[in-house]
């Protein structure tokens, strides 16, 4: 094979990351500042993407799709803080997993109320469908590259907002010590309802982005949650940077370990994440807990 | 009504299917009409256990076949010879670990007569052990194509109303051999399914005298749906064609996937379910792509208008290939209690009915092969315009070696 294989396999790889960082930042987020492991975070990823087809059905284009979507699921996001999770704080990570896996159920239930099992198809908006010629057989579409751009946008705009910002310091403070970060006057309640639905809206918002390049079909929340899951242990549960790390090393494993050694290629994601755990057994960048 | 729906699974109770079969098969009507000889004797229902997927990724086809089954019996007066019918649907969630709880379930916890099931393969091959354990209970596949189902785990009681993996994809090789591919890319989910299929692909093109060494064999882990380093793989080898088998939300990733990345006029792409029911959600990307089926909507036969005319009726959905499949089904089980009367008991004789039957369904007349399995033509499809127009038969009357099988 030729450098330019190589060189394609990694661009697939880093798109590929791109996408799982966003999903996955949403998660590690809602982990390091609240504690609690989120497994209904595919969900919402799900209800992005149907609704990214709903909508692109009635209005006829993505972009307005995207602008009532995501509102939508900001909402959802919000609600399902105040209903359930907020009953959750100071409980055990058994409680949280038991109850963010009967939010899975729901929303699937939900899903197939609403839309059904079919599986449906979103089109990539006409000033995007074009595709750039990489070799003499291979083009590459330009939505995927689209998407790096939007990803990379959110990533910096999440980076300005936590680093910048009065919400993104008691952000941080919250995330490094909950309690102190109470005690200092944070209204606790309402940072994590807050991040929570930002938690949400990420994984909405890459629910919705990736529609036009994914299949919408049932069950396909629960495929994004386990990358996203395997990610955030490597990047370090509750780290950013460690999410980006870890997304951007899974895209890779994925590309490189399909291409070359397909019949090893779902291990190729897992081996990664045991190397990763090995080397540093809380993650990449985690923090070792007292 | 006397006829009722049990549910094994709480997620399917709120269906309310039932109630539109009825509507058009005239079921309210049929029920006045019990011949006298079972009003009294006290004749139980005929109960057919239902172990279906309805729920993940395969709810859709499980939804299909159950209700063209359905529909199918509630047209013919609702009864099996003569006698009501109990279903009793049980959600089989397609997890090979569960096949064997669940089926036990209907089998000896209910005392099905008939289990219609299931969807996947591995379920299927579970099942037939306990169906082994069974032998009064008839069990009717109508979809898993495990090659084995109607090979080497054959039994008298197992029928399959679908087709079997080799079937699908035999006369594929010998198409891309007569258009003269030479070096040709195959890519499937790397499970039993995909295997077999390609395998099949590869049998037929070095039947029909093509050196199956120009074939290269790709895989890509189930359920795997991020296809762009394959496609980069096979614009790096650039082969004459490519050939592939996914289905549901893979067919439709892979198809626009393919269409964005890799000129299908350069490299065109053929298939096997990789445009069953998921043409809408494909759409133009669909375009072109050749594939074999044992069916297509656009087959021009009365049975097949009708069909598709009361699916569309009584489910609301466009009947696919699957629906198909449940809708012989009925037919099988009708044509069956028929021959018998309704004597489940009979079971040498039901069995000895369905070997012999042929069943009139959209796909056209078909019956069973020795091992149980339909011999049945293989279309030859093209896309346009966003349908399955048939290019003429690719293999007539096939029928699966059935090797290993010993009835």
């Amino acid at each position: 094979m030729e450098t330019s294989f190589y060189l394609i396999q990694a661009l697939n790889g880093i798109q590929y990351g791109f996408l799982l960082f966003l999903v996955a930042s949403g998660l590690t987020l809602v982990f390091g500042v609240m504690g609690i492991i989120n497994l209904a975070h595919g969900s919402f990823y799900m209800i992005g993407a149907y609704l990214a087809w709903s909508l692109t059905g009635i209005t006829g284009n993505l972009l307005i799709a995207a602008l009532i979507a995501l509102p939508v699921a900001l909402l959802i996001g919000f609600a399902v803080e105040r209903i359930c999770i907020s009953h959750l704080h100071g409980r055990d990570h058994l409680d949280q997993v038991l109850l963010t896996y009967g939010l899975i159920l729901i929303f699937n239930e939900a899903q197939r109320l609403i839309w059904g099992n079919d599986v449906y198809g979103v089109a990539v908006p006409q000033w995007l469908s074009g595709s750039i010629a990489l070799t003499d057989t291979q083009t590459y579409p330009v939505y995927r590259l689209f998407i790096s751009a939007v990803c990379i946008a959110v990533g910096a705009g999440l980076y300005g907002v936590i680093k910048k910002t009065r919400l993104g310091m008691t952000i941080r403070a919250a995330a490094s010590n909950r309690e102190m970060a109470q005690a200092m006057g944070v209204d606790a309640n309402r940072l994590f309802a807050v991040v929570f639905a930002i938690g949400a809206g990420l994984a909405a918002f890459s629910g919705i982005i990736a529609a036009p390049v994914e299949a919408v079909y049932p069950g396909i929340g629960e495929n994004i949650l386990v990358v996203s899951l395997v990610i955030v242990v490597i990047g370090g549960i509750g780290s950013i940077k460690g999410a980006f790390a870890g997304a951007m090393l899974i895209g890779l494993a994925d590309a490189f370990g399909k291409a070359m050694l397909p019949e090893f290629a779902s291990f190729a994601v897992y081996g990664v994440m045991a190397a990763a755990l090995v080397w540093r057994p809380h993650g990449l960048f985690g923090r070792v807990k007292r | 009504m006397s006829k009722k729906t049990t549910s094994g699974n709480p997620a399917t109770t709120r269906r309310n299917f039932i109630a539109g079969a009825a509507a058009t098969g005239g079921l309210a009507a049929a029920s006045t009409f019990i011949p006298t000889r079972f009003a009294i004797g006290a004749q139980a229902p005929i109960k057919v256990g239902i172990m279906l997927p309805f729920s993940g990724t395969y709810a859709k086809l499980g939804e299909n076949i159950t209700d063209a089954m359905m529909m199918r019996i509630a047209q013919a007066g609702g009864m099996l010879g003569g006698r009501n019918v109990d279903y009793i649907k049980l959600d089989s969630e397609a997890a090979p670990p569960k096949a064997v709880d669940n089926a036990t379930k209907l089998v000896k916890g209910r005392k099905v007569d008939f289990v219609v099931g299931p969807v996947h393969s591995g379920v299927g091959m579970a099942m037939t052990k306990v169906m082994k354990k069974a032998p009064k209970t008839i069990m009717v596949v109508p979809n898993a194509g495990a090659n084995q189902l109607t090979r080497e785990a054959c039994a008298p009681n197992i029928f399959r109303t679908s087709f079997s993996n080799w079937q699908t994809s035999y006369p594929m090789g010998t198409e891309l051999h007569k258009r003269g591919h030479k070096k040709i890319v195959t890519l499937t989910w790397n499970y039993a399914a995909g295997k077999q299929m390609a395998d099949a692909v590869a049998q037929g093109y070095s039947d029909a005298g093509g050196d199956a060494s120009g074939i290269e064999k790709l895989w890509v882990d189930f359920p795997s749906v991020s296809f762009q380093p394959l496609l980069t793989k096979i614009a790096a080898i650039k082969p004459d064609a490519v050939w592939v088998f996914f289905s549901g939300g893979g067919a439709v990733k892979f198809v626009k996937d393919y269409a964005a990345s890799i000129d299908k006029a350069q490299i065109p792409l053929y298939g096997t379910f990789v445009t069953e029911g998921t043409l809408q959600a494909q759409g133009a990307a669909a375009e072109g792509i050749v594939t074999t089926m044992h069916w297509a909507d656009t087959l021009d036969n009365p049975v097949n208008h009708k069909f598709m005319a009361d699916f569309k009726t009584a489910s609301g959905r466009n009947a696919d290939v699957f629906a198909v499949q449940g809708y012989d089904t009925g037919s099988l089980l009708l044509l069956a209690m028929a021959a018998v009367g309704g004597d489940t008991t009979a079971t040498p004789e039901i069995i000895k009915a369905m070997e012999n039957t042929i069943v009139e369904g959209p796909r056209g007349p078909w019956r069973m092969s020795p091992t149980h399995n339909p011999i049945q033509n293989i279309y030859l499809r093209r896309v346009e315009n966003g349908r399955n127009v048939i290019l003429g038969v690719a293999h007539e009357a096939l029928e699966d070696p059935g090797t290993g099988c010993k009835l």
